[in-house]
């Protein structure tokens, strides 16, 4: 195996471009090198991006966040501006792996591993974070929502990689939350999980809500209709049922030893609505 | 294969090694600079028994390529003790028997550690939590957490 530090995006996505056989890009390598060390993949080319420009840093832009994609879980936690804007998202970072996984593991990582059940991802979606993506061509900026196409895959061509991810600015009277289910409380991964990120007006009322259920389909779904379901309500009974009735419809999960179906669509949706009240009361809402 | 060089800084000593890129920091360790207080448990992230600190973080290193470490600073389980005085950690762990068979003790030692620089006066939950990462198949943890209580005091204290 090639371990490589380029000195340069460019000559990073050269270099990927032109590689022959298996490459992996290492950010906190708590998967890559698990996959490595049970010979699940055998690299023939490792790239490590962490040393470039940005990548380590967390920096205020057009009134949201840019975080650099070798932000580790520690670091966004104890960034404090980023939590009180998107508590939502840095709760779904913190829940991944221990004190120690936390350390090394980033949310671009976890998005690009591609698991249905990544912690990061369900509240990216809902905040409508934007990935910047490098790679042979130049720079694009993509929906974090379209970078993960199944288990384990990305829509990412070769050659490219995540460099950063944009959390945007949030309007005001705005909330976000991130529940999962685990079968104890930490160190475990999403039998199902909810992401709600929701904007109130000045009376409380709904204005704008996303919703994004995670470990209950091949990737990490939006649920517009759940959204729609709660726009123009105070959270009330029937627009809750609503809304879990369109999160149960969008679930399209596997049974597996972690959990069956008709437990993970029955729990997204019960966790979909606790979220929602955690996004509710964060927007200074009073339910 | 070929090996590289790799500089880095081990519990404050300028230290050169050579190592495979495919290594683990664990074993570069353990395999070729003999410092074996970091334990591989699972290989794999999951049980915290190689607990080191790189660069003023708590790592698993057999999830750190050794060629990673480069200009890092590490610190392992062998620099917790000054000379012949333990760490309170270390003394209270012994004193109060937290542990049984000894495999996870050098990490939950250098993970408690890190906890109590940052959290000097954690809740049980806290510990608890911060500890998840460090399985340990004997004791049952109420004397771990215990004892992790006991040097904080003792630290705050000092």
């Amino acid at each position: 195996m090639r371990y490589v530090k380029p000195e340069s995006f460019e000559a990073a996505a050269t270099l990927l471009r032109d590689a022959t056989g298996i490459s992996r890009i290492l950010a906190g390598g708590t998967d890559v090198l698990v996959q490595l060390k049970a010979e699940m993949v055998e690299p023939d080319l490792m790239v490590d991006l962490k040393h470039l420009p940005g990548m380590r840093e967390i920096t205020p832009e057009d009134g949201g966040f840019r975080i650099g994609a070798a932000v580790s879980g520690a670091e966004l936690g104890e960034h404090d501006a980023v939590k009180a804007m998107w508590p939502g998202v840095v709760e779904g970072v913190e829940l991944i792996g221990s004190s120690q996984v936390q350390s090394r593991a980033t949310m671009a990582g976890n998005l690009c591993t591609g698991s249905p059940a990544g912690d990061a991802v369900p509240a990216m979606v809902t905040a409508e974070a934007v990935a910047r993506v490098h790679g042979p061509d130049g720079v694009r900026d993509v929906p974090v929502v379209d970078i993960p196409t199944g288990p384990g895959k990305n829509s990412l061509s070769k050659g490219e990689f995540i460099t950063s991810i944009y959390l945007p600015a949030r309007p005001a009277h705005a909330g976000d939350a991130y529940l999962r289910f685990i079968p104890r409380t930490e160190m475990d991964i999403a039998v199902s999980s909810a992401a709600v990120s929701l904007t109130l007006d000045q009376e409380g009322v709904v204005t704008d809500a996303r919703i994004a259920i995670g470990a209950v389909a091949p990737t990490v779904r939006l649920v517009k209709d759940a959204g729609v379901a709660l726009v123009g309500s105070k959270l009330d009974d029937a627009a809750i049922a609503a809304m879990v009735r369109a999160v149960e419809a969008a679930c399209s999960p596997i049974t597996d030893k972690r959990g069956t179906i008709e437990f993970r669509t029955k729990t997204a949706g019960v966790l979909a609505k606790r979220a929602a009240l955690i996004a509710y009361g964060r927007a200074g809402g009073q339910l | 294969m070929k090996t590289i060089p790799v500089a880095t800084t081990i519990n404050g000593d300028e230290t050169e090694f050579l190592c495979h890129t495919d290594e683990s920091l664990l074993d570069v360790l353990r395999d070729r600079l003999g410092l074996t207080g970091a334990k591989e448990g699972c290989g794999t992230g999951d049980c915290g028994a190689c607990s080191v600190m790189m660069n003023g973080r708590l790592v698993c290193s057999c999830l750190v390529l050794g060629v990673e470490t480069e200009g890092a600073e590490i610190e392992t389980i062998e620099g917790m003790a000054k000379g012949d005085t333990l760490h309170p950690l270390q003394r209270v762990f012994l004193e109060e028997a937290a542990l049984q068979c000894g495999i996870c003790t050098p990490g939950i030692l250098v993970a408690a550690k890190a906890l109590l620089e940052k959290n000097p006066d954690p809740t049980d939950t806290e510990v608890r939590y911060w500890l998840a990462g460090n399985l340990c198949r004997c004791t049952g943890y109420d004397k771990i957490i215990k004892a992790v209580q006991t040097a904080a005091a003792e630290m705050r204290g000092a």
